[in-house]
């Protein structure tokens, strides 16, 4: 059975290491919060200017001026600092973030991501996703292996407009969690139960590490 | 003393707007936008606007209001996806629209503000973003030439100022805020408290005066994009 979205993201939460600052995208990464291993002291980065973002307000504690990247009213915790915009990239910009986990729209074979645009339909902007795949000293993206037209969205090379090149250390799918080494191939390293490499095959256009 | 104190907004931005003029306007989304300075905006009439900002509002709230009446013909933004007006006048062709990753965005207005007129970075190096720039290698690694931002007025939300033009923002509002206020040849700022010179602790500014030109406290709404809270146990 293939995983859920929130296998994917209990699955991700793996890779965070006690005393990491981590850069949680929107959608799946965001679930990521929900699985922290026991034991596992992380503090997240919110782009728009704090560090240790706590949970969501009870309905009384809602402030207006306290968002997170994703727009959503949060809290802060004791370890919390808030500051601007140009300290928070150079937080991401000078490498000072462990990991980064983002969604995509593709991802190819040499660790490209594409998730900002789709020419002449979606008109979002790449936010901060740049920077952070630029920046950051390890990313890791989490998205459905396939797309709602069941084509492969781990392709030899993106079709869509870039937003980094050669940056994606892992990528974690409903099928499997897929690795690279810079310069290597991305190899399978693990697969959700009962899926089958000859499914993956089938389903990834990239030209992975098989053995 | 010099007097930097308007009762209104629009007291405040008189004189300042022209049409082809360029704004900056700080905020994340709506948080920590100066809605009021925006409406005067609007009010002023001015037409061929270039606003510099993170995000172009909603529609009908914040930088939503001046896309709705046609007032801006350029956006220099890194996020627009909560703006169905702004889609809509952009696939049509109606608006010009510069994307800038939001990082690059943050660091192009420090250091416009800072007089800094270009510096090197390696966010959109292989993409849309590096065409037409100039490139540079650093010990190996490829960079690309981003310029410094200035803008003709910087409209800037504080959560408390003193007469002085010493600012203090409130969490997360901060964002872009402190930037713009150095970037701007003028800077106006609202503020949801003014307080007399001498209420602030010297060490807890994070604007200094210096970078503010007129100030003016006014009420804002702080509408909120996305409530979301978690029930009591």
């Amino acid at each position: 059975m293939a995983w859920s979205r929130d296998d994917m993201a209990r699955r991700a939460a793996q890779e965070l290491k006690d005393g990491f600052y981590v850069n949680l995208g929107i959608g799946i990464p965001t679930l990521v919060a929900n699985h922290i291993p026991e034991g596992v002291d992380v503090t997240l980065q919110s782009e728009n200017g704090m560090l240790g973002m706590g949970p969501f307000p009870y309905p009384d504690e809602v402030d207006a001026d306290l968002i997170n990247a994703g727009k959503q009213t949060i809290t802060e915790l004791r370890r919390s600092s808030y500051f601007n915009s140009a300290d928070s990239f150079a937080m991401i910009r000078g490498g000072h973030i462990d990991l980064s986990i983002l969604g995509a729209m593709e991802v190819s074979e040499n660790g490209d991501i594409a998730n900002w645009m789709i020419p002449g339909k979606m008109v979002k902007g790449m936010g901060g996703a740049m920077d952070l795949v630029a920046g950051v000293k390890r990313c890791l993206v989490t998205m459905d292996h396939t797309n709602r037209a069941g084509a492969s969205k781990f392709l030899k090379s993106c079709t869509l407009p870039l937003t980094g090149q050669n940056c994606i250390a892992m990528v974690i799918t409903d099928l499997g969690v897929f690795e690279r080494e810079p310069g290597r191939k991305f190899r399978v390293s693990e697969l959700a139960p009962d899926v089958t490499l000859d499914e993956v095959k089938a389903k990834t256009e990239a030209d992975l590490n098989w053995e | 003393m010099s007097n930097k104190v308007y009762k209104t907004a629009a007291a405040a931005l008189e004189g300042l707007t022209f049409d082809g003029m360029s704004v900056m306007a700080g905020g994340f989304g709506l948080c920590g936008i100066p809605e009021n300075l925006i409406a005067a905006l609007r009010d002023s009439g001015a037409q061929n606007i270039t606003a510099i900002s993170n995000n172009a509002g909603v529609d009908g709230f914040g930088l939503g209001l001046l896309l709705e009446t046609r007032q801006i013909k350029k956006m220099v933004s890194s996020y627009v996806g909560e703006n169905k007006e702004f889609e809509r006048q952009y696939l049509a062709g109606e608006l010009d629209l510069e994307f800038n990753p939001q990082g690059t965005l943050a660091e192009r207005i420090r250091a416009g503000g800072a007089g800094i007129p270009g510096f090197y970075t390696k966010t959109g190096v292989g993409t849309v973003i590096a065409e037409g720039k100039p490139t540079r290698e650093f010990d190996g690694e490829s960079y690309i030439m981003e310029t410094g931002l200035t803008c003709d007025v910087a409209l800037v939300k504080a959560w408390r100022g003193d007469t002085q033009g010493n600012l203090q923002f409130k969490k997360t509002a901060r964002n872009f805020n402190p930037m713009m206020a150095t970037a701007g040849k003028v800077t106006v700022v609202e503020v949801d408290e003014l307080v007399e010179v001498g209420s602030f602790d010297p060490n807890y500014i994070h604007t200094p005066g210096i970078f503010v030109q007129r100030i003016v406290e006014a009420e804002c709404e702080k509408r909120i994009e996305k409530i979301t809270t978690r029930e009591r146990a």
